[in-house]
């Protein structure tokens, strides 16, 4: 008997053809066992029933650029509607040859949100460049200035309106609510009250009931002789309502903060304001960034709802363009086409928040 | 706070008496009187331009309104309504309706968010790709928005009661609702639903019972198996004994309506689907959070001490998980209830929607917005006093 000795070296067995590569990826992710399998296959017929008639009627069979009554004979989506009236759409009433100065605004808006993306640009003087930008737009939509035309307010209408609701709605908010944040962390009792009864006052009720207080009540408030515009009343109660919201996120900020800041704040004599200005609250805001921009979304999302209140939003505006009898029965088009809108603006907030939330997850280790 | 107990006593050991400006305590007090003042003055101004504008208007104030006929119709109503009825109980209507399809919505919302949740953590990956792709799209548009959309889909895309779809007998869709059958009122109905009432009581008793008993002895009952069995058997053995009656009230078309089965109008399901939709993606995030904040090493743990797959997961998973999802839940169910007044923009008869109709036909602006935010907060109130009581019930006792 002679013992088996291994001289050569063995070839290198690869890994089987069925756990590596395309076929192991397929097999790990969709056919593991018999319930994933069958849920693969269900899936995938659930898919080849609705995205190939989908496809179709969006885009093979649709129709781009004609009139009503074109749309009416063709089989897939009317896209029509939107090419004809996405002026009116976009911005409303605001008189038509004078419609490049909300869309300049809506672009230097665009542009200062997309350089705000990078954190290490927010210094002071890109905060003077955002006030600049702000009178710009402002000066652009109002006119009445350097031989441009003046156009009221009453007949600003569209997306402009909606983002405008939105920027301000939240950069006003965001003050009152850090000051009830902090009010509602008070020692004296009857601020801390006040903070209290107004967060959960206006978070226990629907956005809608305000906005009907702006619009119905609000008037009756004000003295004889003063009127203010609807657009500004229903800005009023956003910002009441958003304000509640970032108050209880800055509170969940202030909560985390340990003990040892305050009590480090007081033990080199600073007093109430120095340890909030200087110590506690850029901590504390910095953590509640990420729940911060989910409250922007949302209050974007909840500017449609100044369409009850017949304010000319987006939605209205596309509401009133389907009232048109020329284009009646196309709603499914014209809906798509807004909640692409909001979608992207959502959608990239959205992502930035979860990029901002890993930056400041990776800087604490 | 100890910084200012620290302050104090160190103001006690001085010998000189510290000047009132310099103590806090004192600077506090004259502070809250500030703002108490200042808000007092606010709400005197406001309060009385209010009422020179009203008495200028001739509006009455007060709610006497609500004894008044309302002589407004409303379409859907859960008790009995008609023209002639008062304000009061066409707000009642309304608050009633707004119940509905909240607590029919929660419900759906609540499986539908599960189910969203659960697949999001999927293994498989185009089953939790898709959940994805549903959870970031519908939480990207406005609930407002995608009620529109429902609501033109009914009344634009189906067609009418002609020509219903009839996709398995007794369930017509058309632009005028989902009609569909239901079985025809027999005396039994009652008894079977007393039969699950008491069916409940019996469990919840049972439960309690079974609890004690393994406490005191260590005996595990087949719980979940008997208890879920009660309550299935004990309202089918009514039937039974009620001879089983089957007879279906099945719609049929007579002229342009149907008559019989139960209508769903196309503003209540396109409440219900926009509310149901849109809430469902919120809640799947949630579930999806709760499960993921239960570490691994729970799992394993409880396998390796020989707990069986059921009682893993309900003894030592859903606990914890629980913990960390139902405060979020609530407060999404509560959006639910809130968003529920959307129904106003499109023509469901909730309560803001009865409330507007109001303020619309009386001009009582401010008793109307008054009682819209007093039914709403009563909701909100009831619930998060019933969210603090459970939490302190579940609450984690560290030692």
């Amino acid at each position: 008997m002679e013992a088996y000795v291994q001289k050569t070296p063995l070839e290198k067995l690869k890994p089987p053809v069925t756990h590596v590569g395309v076929i192991g990826w397929v097999r790990t992710n969709l056919f593991d066992g018999w319930f994933n399998s069958l849920l693969t296959l269900l899936t995938l017929y659930f898919l080849w029933e609705v995205v190939p008639p989908l496809v179709r009627w969006a885009f093979i069979d649709s129709v781009w650029n004609t009139t009503g009554a074109v749309c009416r004979d063709a089989d897939g989506a009317c896209w029509s509607i939107i090419t004809t009236n996405l002026r009116f759409i976009l911005f409303g009433f605001y008189p038509y040859d004078q419609q490049w100065r909300p869309l300049i605004a809506i672009l230097i808006l665009c542009g200062l949100l997309f350089y705000s993306r990078d954190r290490n640009h927010w210094n002071k003087y890109f905060g003077y460049g955002w006030i600049i930008g702000l009178v710009v737009m402002g000066f652009l939509m109002r006119g009445g200035l350097f031989g441009l035309p003046g156009v009221e307010t009453t007949q600003w209408g569209g997306l402009p309106l909606t983002l405008l609701l939105s920027i301000f709605g939240l950069t006003a908010a965001y003050p009152l609510g850090v000051i009830l944040a902090l009010g509602r962390q008070s020692r004296m009792r009857a601020i801390k009250v006040l903070c209290v009864v107004y967060i959960e006052l206006i978070r226990g009720v629907p956005l809608i009931s305000l906005l009907f207080m702006g619009s119905i009540i609000f008037p009756l408030f004000l003295p004889e002789g003063i009127t203010i515009n609807q657009i500004l009343r229903a800005q009023v109660a956003i910002i009441l309502f958003t304000a509640a919201y970032i108050a209880e996120v800055v509170r969940g900020g202030l909560q985390a903060m340990a003990r040892g800041q305050y009590e480090a704040a007081e033990a080199i004599g600073l007093n109430y304001f120095l340890t909030m200005r200087l110590i506690i609250l850029p901590q504390a805001l910095k953590i509640v960034i990420p729940p911060t921009v989910s409250i922007l979304i949302s209050a974007f999302k909840d500017t449609s709802l100044v369409v009850i209140i017949a304010l000319w939003d987006l939605l209205k505006t596309t509401q009133s363009t389907l009232s048109n009898p020329e284009w009646m029965g196309f709603s499914r088009e014209a809906y798509i086409f807004v909640a692409i809108l909001y979608f992207l603006g959502c959608f990239s907030m959205a992502n930035y928040s979860r990029r901002l939330e890993k930056e400041l997850s990776t800087e604490d280790h | 706070m100890v910084t200012d107990e620290n302050a104090i006593q160190a103001d006690a050991s001085l010998p000189e008496k510290v000047p009132f400006w310099l103590d806090p305590q004192k600077r506090a007090i004259v502070y809250q009187i500030g703002v108490l003042c200042m808000f007092g003055l606010l709400a005197y101004y406001l309060i009385s331009n209010t009422l020179i504008n009203l008495e200028k208007q001739a509006i009455a104030t007060g709610f006497s309104f609500l004894n008044k006929e309302s002589s407004f119709e409303i379409g859907e109503t859960v008790i009995p309504y008609s023209a002639a009825s008062t304000y009061g109980r066409a707000l009642v209507v309304g608050a009633l309706n707004t119940l509905k399809v909240s607590f029919i919505g929660i419900v759906i919302t609540l499986i539908l968010g599960t189910i969203l949740g659960v697949s999001r953590l999927s293994s498989n990956w185009l089953v939790s790709k898709i959940a994805a792709i549903y959870i970031e799209v519908m939480q990207d548009i406005p609930i407002l928005l995608q009620l529109f959309f429902w609501y033109a889909i009914f009344y634009e895309s189906l067609p009418s009661p002609r020509q219903a779809l009839n996709p398995v007998h007794g369930l017509f869709f058309c632009n005028r609702g989902v009609i569909f059958a239901v079985p025809e009122t027999h005396p039994a109905h009652q008894y079977i639903l007393l039969a699950l009432v008491i069916g409940c009581i019996g469990v919840y008793f049972f439960r309690r019972w079974a609890k004690k008993r393994q406490d005191a002895t260590g005996q595990a009952l087949p719980v979940f198996r008997i208890s879920i069995g009660t309550i299935i058997c004990l309202p089918l053995i009514t039937w039974l004994v009620f001879g089983a009656p089957i007879k279906m009230d099945v719609p049929e078309l007579t002229g342009f309506n149907f008559k019989g089965g139960m209508t769903l109008s196309p503003e209540f399901i396109a409440l219900l689907l926009g509310l149901v939709l849109y809430t469902a993606a919120f809640v799947a995030e949630v579930v999806r959070a709760g499960i993921q904040s239960v570490s691994k090493g729970q799992r394993e743990a409880a396998m390796s001490i020989a707990l069986k797959p059921t009682q893993v997961l309900n003894l030592v998973i859903l606990p914890q998980a629980l913990r960390v999802i139902l405060p979020p839940l609530t407060s999404q169910m509560l959006n639910l209830t809130k968003n529920s007044s959307l129904a106003v923009a499109i023509g469901f008869p909730d309560f803001v929607s009865v409330a507007n109709t109001t303020i619309n036909q009386t001009g009582q602006s401010i008793e109307g917005v008054a009682l819209i935010m007093a039914v709403y907060l009563i909701f909100s109130l009831s619930t998060s006093a019933f969210m603090n009581w459970y939490n302190k019930k579940v609450k984690l006792v560290e030692r």
